[in-house]
């Protein structure tokens, strides 16, 4: 049973890692800003959830669980919420997106 | 020797990095970003002389031998809010000046109050 | 310190604001690696809380976005570097006699701070170290710290201040665009997560002597979240919740506090700030003794903070251009 929940940390905690790692690639290499916040936003709920969630089962039941477990209520809460923000006000001010890629909407890579 | 110093090199690398943005910065704004990172090198510097190999936090628990020495960390408490005080001044101080001369790079500013005498 | 690199050759200054953000969070998790968990918490909230904030609300009353390059001499951009790397040298050649890092030796931690880490018990009785130090042993330095905030929070005031008490009409003008009312997502994330914050707040404030916290952290994150209301709803929905007048007296009241405290020390028969004498145990009056001072600290520091953040958000709200000659904000 130890050696189960161990196992399950560490793929936790390795595919959050894989996650932020290609969230940042993705950040550097997209060529719009809503694919970017996309992959932005991947980085902040889904890593760090996974992250936190392989944390939480090394932490094993008592204190610092229940406060993990606040944490990403907390996560689930703000960092979508973030997200949608960012990209509403984008919609708003900033570029059109680029919907495909035969010329229409198309913009030069910056 | 250089295992053991090289802390203080770091923190004297950022300080000189914030010292130069100070010194060389032509927008303000600038010039207070640079402040801050010397301001945060010298906290940097503070709080790694306070810790001790094998310490931990200096929350007294049972069972915990060594405490990571308590007494930078007070100071340096208390430097950050001073810190932020300061900015916040330094920024409304950007805030009026730009209301008064139009215009928050330096040399545009020496240069109006030398051709307003 | 790849970020402090970088921000010297940026010149979009809101990428340099969000820079310096990330700096300071890198530098909070840096304090933690470190032990010092406290001034991690406070190194986070305010480097990448409060002074993100306000250098944005400048940037937001400035209106440029980006510093031009300016054609400098050889001498003037040689002059820098050669001060810069002179002091660095000098500094190097001084760290040489410096203790190594972590040493258990190094005089810093051999005079005062084993006395204050194995009385702290006996005399205070509070397990955070840190609290106990700050609160106690080196009360005065707070009490100056606290003078400094406040200090700050009226040099903000008297150079931004004021604008609010003149003219509902230049407000009304502003406000519906100030407000994001037409994100209804945000104003129902905030309804929830608002008394939250403030729930954190109290907890860091009455939680600081057994845990990391204290009464700075607690009064940035009590501010905070009235600056997220203030961001969400408007100017003047917050100043129906919590008129400037209120802040003022917030701000005296924080400090009356704290020199209160002492003085209080002083009329029963103790030094200043000697908060033995405040009730019949001394471990008793201790206790009493930083829970009002830490009180008296998150009220200023809280009130500091969010009248810096209206000063800079009421400035917007009233156009230069539309200012007469001689309209003096009262």
């Amino acid at each position: 049973m130890e050696l189960l929940i161990d196992v399950a940390s560490w793929v936790c905690l390795l595919t959050g890692g894989f996650l932020g790692i290609t969230g940042a690639i993705g950040l550097f290499r997209f060529p719009d800003v809503y694919t970017r916040l996309h992959a932005a936003s991947v980085t902040d709920t889904s890593c760090m959830g996974l992250i936190i969630l392989g944390l939480m089962l090394q932490a094993g039941f008592g204190m610092m669980f229940l406060k993990l477990l606040l944490v990403i209520l907390i996560l689930a809460y703000t960092s979508p919420t973030v997200a949608h923000i960012l990209i509403k006000t984008a919609r708003r001010e900033g570029p059109e997106p680029i919907l495909d890629n035969k010329g229409k909407n198309h913009r030069h890579r910056d | 020797m250089i295992f053991g110093l090289f802390n203080y090199w770091i923190v004297i690398l950022m300080m000189m990095l914030g010292f130069y943005v100070v010194i060389e910065a032509n927008n303000l704004i600038k010039k207070i970003i640079g402040l801050n990172i010397f301001q945060t090198s010298v906290f940097i510097l503070y709080i790694s002389m306070g810790k001790i190999t094998g310490g931990t936090a200096p929350i007294l628990t049972e069972g915990v031998e060594i405490y990571a020495n308590p007494l930078p960390q007070v100071l340096i408490l208390t430097a950050i809010v001073v810190g932020v005080a300061t900015t916040a001044l330094g920024l409304a101080l950007i805030v009026r000046i730009k209301e008064a001369y139009d215009t928050i790079e330096e040399d545009e500013i020496y240069l109006q109050d030398r051709t307003l005498k | 310190m790849a970020t402090a690199t970088a921000s010297i050759f940026l010149r979009d200054l809101f990428a340099l604001v969000m820079l310096f953000g990330i700096f300071s969070l890198l530098t909070a998790s840096f304090f933690l690696n470190l032990d010092a968990p406290d001034v991690a918490m406070t190194e986070a909230a305010i480097g990448a809380g409060i002074s993100p904030i306000l250098m944005l609300g400048t940037l937001a009353l400035i209106r440029n976005r980006s510093a031009p390059r300016v054609k400098k001499t050889i001498r003037a951009t040689m002059a820098p570097i050669l001060a810069v790397t002179i002091t660095g040298a000098a500094l190097i050649y001084a760290s040489f006699d410096m203790p190594y890092l972590a040493d258990p030796q190094a005089p810093a931690h051999n005079h005062v701070a084993p006395r204050y880490i194995q009385q702290s018990l006996q005399e205070i009785g509070i397990p955070n170290a840190v609290t106990s130090v700050l609160a106690s042993y080196r009360g005065y330095d707070t009490l100056g710290e606290v003078f400094v905030i406040f200090t700050a929070g009226i040099g903000v005031l008297a150079l931004l201040g004021f604008m609010h008490n003149t003219s509902g009409r230049r407000y009304s003008q502003f406000a519906d665009t100030a407000s994001l009312d037409h994100h209804t997502i945000l104003h129902v994330i905030s309804k929830i997560a608002i008394p939250l914050i403030l729930l954190f707040a109290f907890y860091v404030q009455f939680h600081g002597e057994y845990s990391p916290g204290g009464g700075f952290q607690a009064g940035v994150i009590f501010a905070v979240a009235f600056i997220l209301y203030a961001m969400i709803y408007g100017l003047e929905t917050v100043y129906k919740v919590v008129s400037m007048r209120l802040i003022r007296m917030t701000m005296v009241a924080g400090v009356l506090l704290y020199a209160g405290t002492g003085v209080a020390s002083l009329f029963l028969g103790g030094n200043y700030l000697d908060y033995g004498t405040l009730a019949h145990e001394p471990v008793h009056g201790q206790h009493l003794g930083i829970i009002l001072i830490e009180l008296g600290v998150a009220l200023c520091v809280a009130s500091v903070m969010l009248s810096t953040f209206l000063c800079f958000a009421g400035r917007a709200a009233v156009r230069p251009d539309e200012m007469e000659e001689g309209d003096k904000p009262t």
